[in-house]
């Protein structure tokens, strides 16, 4: 008869109490499980109405080919590297415009300001963070389009440079919130001995901190990088939707979510374009999933480091 | 935008129509009786060309106006299923973009016995837009196969002799395009491109009629094509001829009655054999000038000039 203090106290506790609390713990228990449920479900949905055209399709045509002809009269072709190559050059291009102000954001939100700017700061970022995507697309097809008309050499104002800035934009916040979580985790211990030694704080920065928040740094940008990949309205809006490879910084492009979100409207239900937006789907799905285990392996790596 | 909506709009709407041919079965034709309680309403089935769904959707709705005893319902699908329709007895009156082929009159003849019924009821015209600082005037179908099919040698505006165009940074034609399941796609391949071309890769694909002219109206080295009724004094129109050298034309409603404006081609309505009383007065009030202004507010080609300007 060990009966810890807790299980005495629950014992004398009403049936009534016992029982109420028994059926919350079971609904939050069912909550937790439900995000893997979800998460399950939509890959088998998206799996089910892809998975009859993928032994038909001949993969290496698919992801080299750019001639995306899903409804020709003679020659139907389903050519997706054109996408491919436009999802992952304005990725690439959104990061390397957003990564050094996300990250210098967030040295500077952790750092080096305190106080009411800090407060201010961590606000406007937050809202920049709720602008819906819709938003962002309609500035891309209205603003940005006329600025970059105007003021850089593009032919087309609609573009693979208009586009990362809008991804730019919206996965900054992203990078500069968990970047300052990050930053915050490593132990005040560091910034103190780092001080002792006589470091100035730009030292102490990029000598200390940015080496012991690395992954966490890591993660950060690579939750940008997913934010961007998986990001739909604002691309189909302000590339251009051209399907080509880009050759230059103000080439229209298509990416793979845009092509889904324009077309799976109108195909008919069960046809074998229908199927292959649904693979396209699937191809997102790994490509995200990617990414975001990368990130969570960093983070992994960050919780080793300081634990 | 908009146009996505429509399209959403009328699969839905589509989806409806064959659900309730699921439900209710039985002779359908007008003098079927609307589920609905009430007094008795009469309904005609209108199915068929998509691109004609608008604008058949714009003459329900006014209708309602005019009859509220009729009821027009009006679903998509395709002039084929439309035809179709016609051939099971599913639809009192079939939309389509282009003239029923003889074996499909033949083989609706046989199977019902009566020979369907032919009504012109207007005209679907497409505009070649380039912006409004463009030099150039004129275009052939040739040049736009050229600049548009697969493997057209055309890339460049200095090939059609148009030296520079203000504002324009590049020499290279900008095409810009509709999404590959858009009916205006789906036309403009096949007149242009060829019935079994295709169009070249990295076009700007829009996803409605308006973004086409908005997209053109915005950058000085593109060209596109959309409805006559999109046009804004942002950009230019084009006149087309058919080859090389020839005159062109302005697409207006002269130019397409008299056959004159290459890319334009009647819109049909059909009935099963002769059209009872209820379908007929339908039939004549949209071959009249209320029907017919209509059609131009639409951005379609009316059948008769005078029958707009009459009615204003």
């Amino acid at each position: 008869m060990s009966e810890t203090p807790l299980e005495t106290l629950r014992r004398h506790r009403p049936r009534w109490d016992r029982v109420g609390e028994r059926a919350v713990e079971g609904l939050i228990r069912l909550c937790g499980y439900s995000a893997i449920l979800f998460v399950l479900g939509i890959f088998l949905f998206v799996f089910r109405e892809g998975a009859p055209l993928l032994p038909k399709l001949d993969w290496g045509r698919v992801l080299l080919s750019p001639e995306w002809y899903p409804t020709s009269r003679m020659h139907v072709r389903y050519g997706v590297a054109a996408m491919i190559a436009g999802t992952l050059s304005v990725t690439a291009l959104a990061m390397v415009l957003a990564v050094p102000f996300g990250l210098g954001a967030a040295i500077f939100v952790s750092e080096f300001c305190t106080g009411r700017v800090k407060e201010t700061l961590k606000i406007v970022i937050e809202l920049l963070a709720a602008i819906p995507s819709i938003v962002w697309g309609f500035i891309g097809l209205s603003v940005t389009n006329r600025l970059i008309q105007t003021y850089l050499p593009a032919p087309v104002g609609l573009n693979l440079f208009n586009a990362a800035c809008l991804l730019a934009l919206m996965s900054v916040p992203i990078i500069v919130s968990i970047g300052e979580d990050a930053l915050k985790a490593v132990p005040d211990s560091y910034r103190e001995a780092a001080l002792a030694l006589g470091a100035t704080r730009w030292q102490t920065v990029y000598r200390v901190l940015l080496p012991a928040a690395r992954h966490g740094l890591l993660a950060a940008v690579l939750l940008g990088v997913g934010r961007a990949i998986g990001e739909t309205m604002a691309v189909l809006m302000a590339t251009g939707h051209a399907n080509q490879f880009p050759r230059s910084l103000f080439d229209p492009i298509r990416t793979l979510t845009a092509t889904i979100a324009a077309e799976l409207g109108e195909t008919a239900v069960g046809s074998d374009h229908y199927r292959m937006l649904f693979v396209i789907g699937l191809m997102l799905f790994t490509i995200t999933f990617i990414v975001n285990l990368l990130a969570d392996l960093a983070v992994r790596g960050v919780r080793n480091k300081t634990g | 935008m908009r146009a996505g909506l429509g399209q959403f709009f009328r699969r839905a709407v589509l989806l409806g129509a064959l659900g309730s041919l699921v439900v209710i079965p039985g002779p359908v034709g007008c003098g079927r009786r609307s589920p609905r309680p009430g007094p008795a309403r009469q309904v005609i089935q209108n199915i068929g060309s998509d691109t004609m769904v608008n604008l058949a959707q714009a003459w329900a709705e006014a209708y309602e106006q005019v009859a509220p005893e009729v009821s027009v319902e009006v679903s998509g699908g395709g002039s084929g299923l439309g035809i179709a329709a016609l051939l099971n007895g599913t639809a009192d009156i079939a939309n389509s973009s282009r003239r029923i082929e003889p074996e499909e009159k033949a083989r609706i003849t046989e199977r019902t016995g009566r020979e369907p019924r032919e009504f012109l009821v207007g005209f679907d015209a497409l505009s070649i837009y380039v912006h409004r600082n463009n030099p150039l005037e004129e275009i052939s179908l040739e040049d736009l196969h050229d600049i548009y099919a697969e493997g057209g040698p055309i890339d460049r505006w200095s090939q059609l002799g148009v030296r520079s165009i203000p504002g324009a940074r590049t020499d290279r034609i900008i095409r810009v395009s509709r999404q590959n399941n858009s009916g205006t796609y789906h036309y403009f391949r096949d007149v242009v491109c060829g019935r079994t071309g295709d169009f070249k890769l990295g076009s700007l694909d829009m996803n409605g009629s308006k973004d086409v002219v908005e997209l053109v109206s915005r950058t000085p080295a593109a060209i596109g094509y959309s409805g006559l009724g999109y046009q804004t004094d942002q950009v230019k129109m084009l006149r087309v001829c058919r080859r090389r050298g020839q005159r062109g034309v302005l697409p207006s409603v002269a130019t397409t009655l008299d056959q004159t404006y290459p890319i334009a081609r009647p819109m049909f309505m059909y009935t099963p054999g002769e059209p009872p009383p209820p379908v007929r007065r339908y039939l004549d009030w949209v071959l009249s000038p209320a029907g017919q202004r209509i059609v131009e507010q639409t951005g379609y080609i009316p059948l008769r000039p005078a029958a707009t300007t009459a009615a204003r």
